[in-house]
C-alpha cells in the first residue's frame, strides 16, 4: 500500500500489518493490512463473512490475531481485552450500542466511570456534573437532545447512536470503529449520523466504518477497503472509484 | 425528585414533543398517564387511607388514621415486609429475584434466639445481645453468598438458585429450632424489641435507619447506579467495565442481610425465634416492590417506592381487620392492588409505544 497517498497527518494513527486470524480450519482473515490516519474515514466493505467483523474485533481487543502486528500512534500494541483498547483511545460502537436504556444520557456517558463528590466524607454520585459534561460533549458534536435527564429509552435511534458516539468522544477516543451505524435507522436519522461522522472527522478522529450501504460509504468515506473471504481484494480512494467497481470487488466479478 | 431514574415516566412525553410534535390532545393524555403511573403507589395509599377513614366513621363513629395507636400498629406491621422488600428491591432492579429471604429471616431469628440464650451464661445480657446480633447477621450472609455464587459464577437463574436456598434455609432453620419456637430467656431483647423512644417504637426507628442507608446506597452511590445498569443492559454494564460478578454477589448478600435484620427484630419483638417467621412475608415483600413501581424485568424501582408499597399492604391488612372484615379479604385486596399496579404500568408503556 502506498503510504503517502492520503490523510491530513503524516504518520498514521493506526496500522495493521498482514493480520491473520483462523477459527479452527477457517481462515477468517489472511494477511490483511490496514492504515488509518487522523481525520480520515476508512470504509470496510464486503459481503457477509468477508472478515470485516473479525478485523475490527482484532483492532478493538476482542480477538487476538494469529499473525501480523498492530501499531497505534507508532507503537506496537497487543490488547488482552477490549477495556485495554478503550483505555488507549480505540472505541468500538457495535450495532447494539451498549447503552443502558433505563439510565439518562449523563449516566450512560459516564457508565462505569461515574464521578463522585463527598459530603461529610460520604461519596455521592455527581449527577449534575455528569449531565453537564455529557451536554458539553454532545453540544461540541452538534448533537441536541432536550431533557438530558430522561432515560434514553425515550430517544430515537439516531439520538441513541449519537449518545454512544458522544460517550466514545467524551473519553477521548482517537480511533472510532463503527459497525453498521445506520443499519437500524430511518432516512432522516441516517443523515444525522452521517453529518456526525463528518463532524468527528473534522475534529481529527480516525474512523473505521463498516456498512452495507454503498450510498453511505460514498458519502462519508475517504478510502474504501474491500474484503472478500478474509482477503483484502482492493483499496481505493473514494473520489477515484464508483459503486459499480466496489460491488465488482465485493462479489469478485 | 432529583435522581434520574425516578423521572423515567416522563420520558414518553419528551420524546414526542421533541421529535415529532404530536397533537396536544395525545400529549395531554400521555402526561396524565405518566403522572398516574409515577404516583400510583402514593395514590393507592391515599385512597386506602381515605376509604378506611370513612368506613371507620360510618360503621363505628371513630377515626382510623388519626388514631396514634393505629398508626403505630401499621408502622410495626410494615417492618418485616419492608425489610425483606428492601433487599428484594435491589435484587429486582438488577433483574433477579430472591425467594430465599423469608426463610433466611427465620434462620436468623432462630440463631439469634439460640445465641442470645447461650450468651447469657457469661453473665452480661449486653454481651449476649451483641453476640446474638452478630450471629444473626453472620448466619444471614451464608445463604446470600451461596445465592450470589450460584447466580454470578455458575449462571443458575436467580429464580431457581434462590428457590433451592429457600428449601435449604427452611430446613436448616427448622432443624436448629428443633421444629418449634426458641424462646429467649432474658428480658433485655424483648425490652428493646417492644420499647419506644419518644413514642416511636424501636423496631420502627431501626427500620427507618436501615431504609435510609439502603436509599442512600441505591440512589447516591456508584454501586447503586451499577445495579440499575446491570438490570437495564447487562452487556452494556460489562462493556463499561463494571464488575458484574462482584456486584451480583454483593446484591444477594445485601438481600440476605436485610432479611437477617428482619429476623433479629422478629426475635426481639416476640422474645422468641421462629423458623417460619418470614414465610408468609416473602410474597408480600415482592408485592411491595412491584406496587412500589419496580419492573420484574429489572432496571427500575426505588427504595421510596418499596416503602410506599409495604405501607399499602400493611394498611390493607390492618385496615380490614380494624373495620372487622373477614381477614381472607386481605389476600384479595393485596392481589387486586398488585394487578392494577402492573396494569397501569403496561397501559402507560403501551400508549408510549403506539402514540
Amino acid at each position: 500500500m502506498g503510504e503517502t497517498d492520503s490523510g491530513p497527518s503524516p504518520s498514521p494513527l493506526l496500522e495493521a500489518e498482514r493480520v491473520s486470524k483462523r477459527f479452527g480450519g477457517v481462515h477468517a482473515l489472511r494477511e490483511v493490512s490496514l492504515l488509518l490516519h487522523a481525520g480520515e474515514v476508512l470504509a470496510l466493505a464486503g459481503d457477509n463473512g468477508a472478515g470485516k467483523s473479525t478485523l475490527i474485533k482484532i483492532i478493538s481487543g476482542v480477538h487476538h490475531a494469529d499473525g501480523g502486528s498492530l501499531r497505534y500512534l507508532g507503537k506496537e500494541i497487543k490488547f488482552d481485552n477490549p477495556q485495554q483498547a478503550r483505555d488507549c483511545g480505540i472505541e468500538t460502537i457495535y450495532q447494539d450500542l451498549a447503552l443502558a436504556d433505563n439510565l439518562d444520557v449523563g449516566a450512560n456517558v459516564f457508565l462505569g466511570r461515574e464521578p463522585v463528590r463527598r459530603i461529610f466524607g460520604l461519596p455521592f454520585i455527581d449527577r449534575r456534573l455528569m449531565r453537564e459534561e455529557a451536554e458539553k460533549t454532545l453540544r461540541a458534536l452538534d448533537i441536541h437532545i432536550h431533557r438530558l435527564s430522561n432515560p434514553i429509552r425515550s430517544l430515537s435511534g439516531g439520538q441513541r447512536q449519537s449518545v454512544a458516539i458522544g460517550r466514545a468522544i467524551h473519553w477521548k477516543a482517537r480511533v472510532l470503529i463503527m459497525d453498521e451505524p445506520t443499519a437500524a435507522l430511518g432516512v432522516p436519522e441516517q443523515r444525522k449520523v452521517m453529518e456526525l461522522i463528518t463532524n468527528l472527522k473534522a475534529n481529527g478522529v480516525g474512523i473505521v466504518f463498516i456498512s452495507h450501504n454503498l450510498i453511505d460509504i460514498f458519502q462519508v468515506s475517504d478510502r474504501i477497503m474491500v474484503l472478500r473471504r478474509g482477503t483484502k481484494v482492493g483499496e481505493v480512494r473514494t473520489s477515484e472509484t464508483n459503486p459499480d467497481e466496489i460491488v465488482r470487488l465485493m462479489v469478485g466479478g | 425528585m432529583p435522581d434520574s431514574i425516578s423521572s423515567r415516566t416522563f420520558s414518553v412525553l419528551t420524546f414526542f414533543s421533541d421529535d415529532y410534535g404530536s397533537s396536544p390532545n395525545v400529549r395531554k393524555q400521555i402526561r396524565w398517564l405518566d403522572l398516574l403511573a409515577a404516583f400510583r403507589a402514593w395514590l393507592f395509599l391515599a385512597i386506602l387511607l381515605i376509604t378506611f377513614e370513612i368506613w371507620a366513621h360510618v360503621e363505628y363513629d371513630s377515626t382510623f388514621f388519626l388514631n396514634p395507636f393505629n398508626v403505630k400498629s401499621i408502622a410495626i406491621f410494615t417492618v418485616t415486609p419492608l425489610l425483606l422488600g428492601l433487599g428484594q428491591t435491589f435484587v429486582i432492579i438488577s433483574g433477579g429475584i430472591d425467594l430465599s429471604v423469608g426463610f433466611t429471616m427465620g434462620l436468623s431469628a432462630v440463631v439469634t434466639a439460640h445465641v442470645f440464650n447461650w450468651g447469657t451464661q457469661f453473665g452480661s445480657p449486653v454481651l449476649s445481645l451483641a453476640l446474638a446480633v452478630l450471629a444473626g447477621l453472620g448466619i444471614a450472609v451464608v445463604p446470600g453468598l451461596i445465592n450470589g455464587l450460584l447466580i454470578a459464577d455458575l449462571r443458575v437463574p436467580p429464580f431457581i438458585g434462590t428457590l433451592g436456598m429457600y428449601g435449604v434455609a427452611r430446613g436448616v432453620a427448622f432443624l436448629l429450632a428443633r421444629g418449634t419456637t426458641v424462646p429467649v430467656q432474658n428480658g433485655l431483647l424483648g425490652a428493646i424489641g417492644n420499647g419506644e423512644i419518644a413514642g416511636f417504637p424501636n423496631l420502627v426507628l431501626l427500620t427507618i435507619a436501615i431504609l435510609l442507608v439502603m436509599h442512600y446506597l441505591l440512589s447516591q452511590t456508584r454501586y447503586g447506579q451499577h445495579i440499575y445498569a446491570i438490570g437495564g443492559n447487562v452487556n452494556a454494564a460489562l462493556r463499561a467495565g463494571i464488575n458484574v460478578r462482584n456486584n451480583t454477589i454483593a446484591l444477594y448478600i445485601l438481600s440476605s442481610v436485610t432479611a437477617g435484620c428482619a429476623g433479629i427484630l422478629y426475635t426481639a419483638k416476640f422474645s422468641a425465634g421462629a423458623a417460619q417467621a418470614g414465610e408468609p412475608v416473602l410474597l408480600d415483600s415482592i408485592a411491595a416492590v412491584v406496587i412500589g413501581g419496580a419492573s420484574l424485568f429489572g432496571g427500575s424501582g426505588t427504595v421510596i417506592g418499596t416503602v410506599i408499597g409495604a405501607l399499602i399492604i400493611a394498611v390493607i391488612q390492618y385496615g380490614l381487620v380494624f373495620v372487622n372484615v373477614e381477614p381472607f379479604w386481605q389476600f384479595v385486596a393485596v392481589g387486586v392492588v398488585i394487578i392494577i399496579s402492573v396494569l397501569v404500568d403496561q397501559i402507560q408503556k403501551g400508549v408510549g409505544k403506539d402514540g
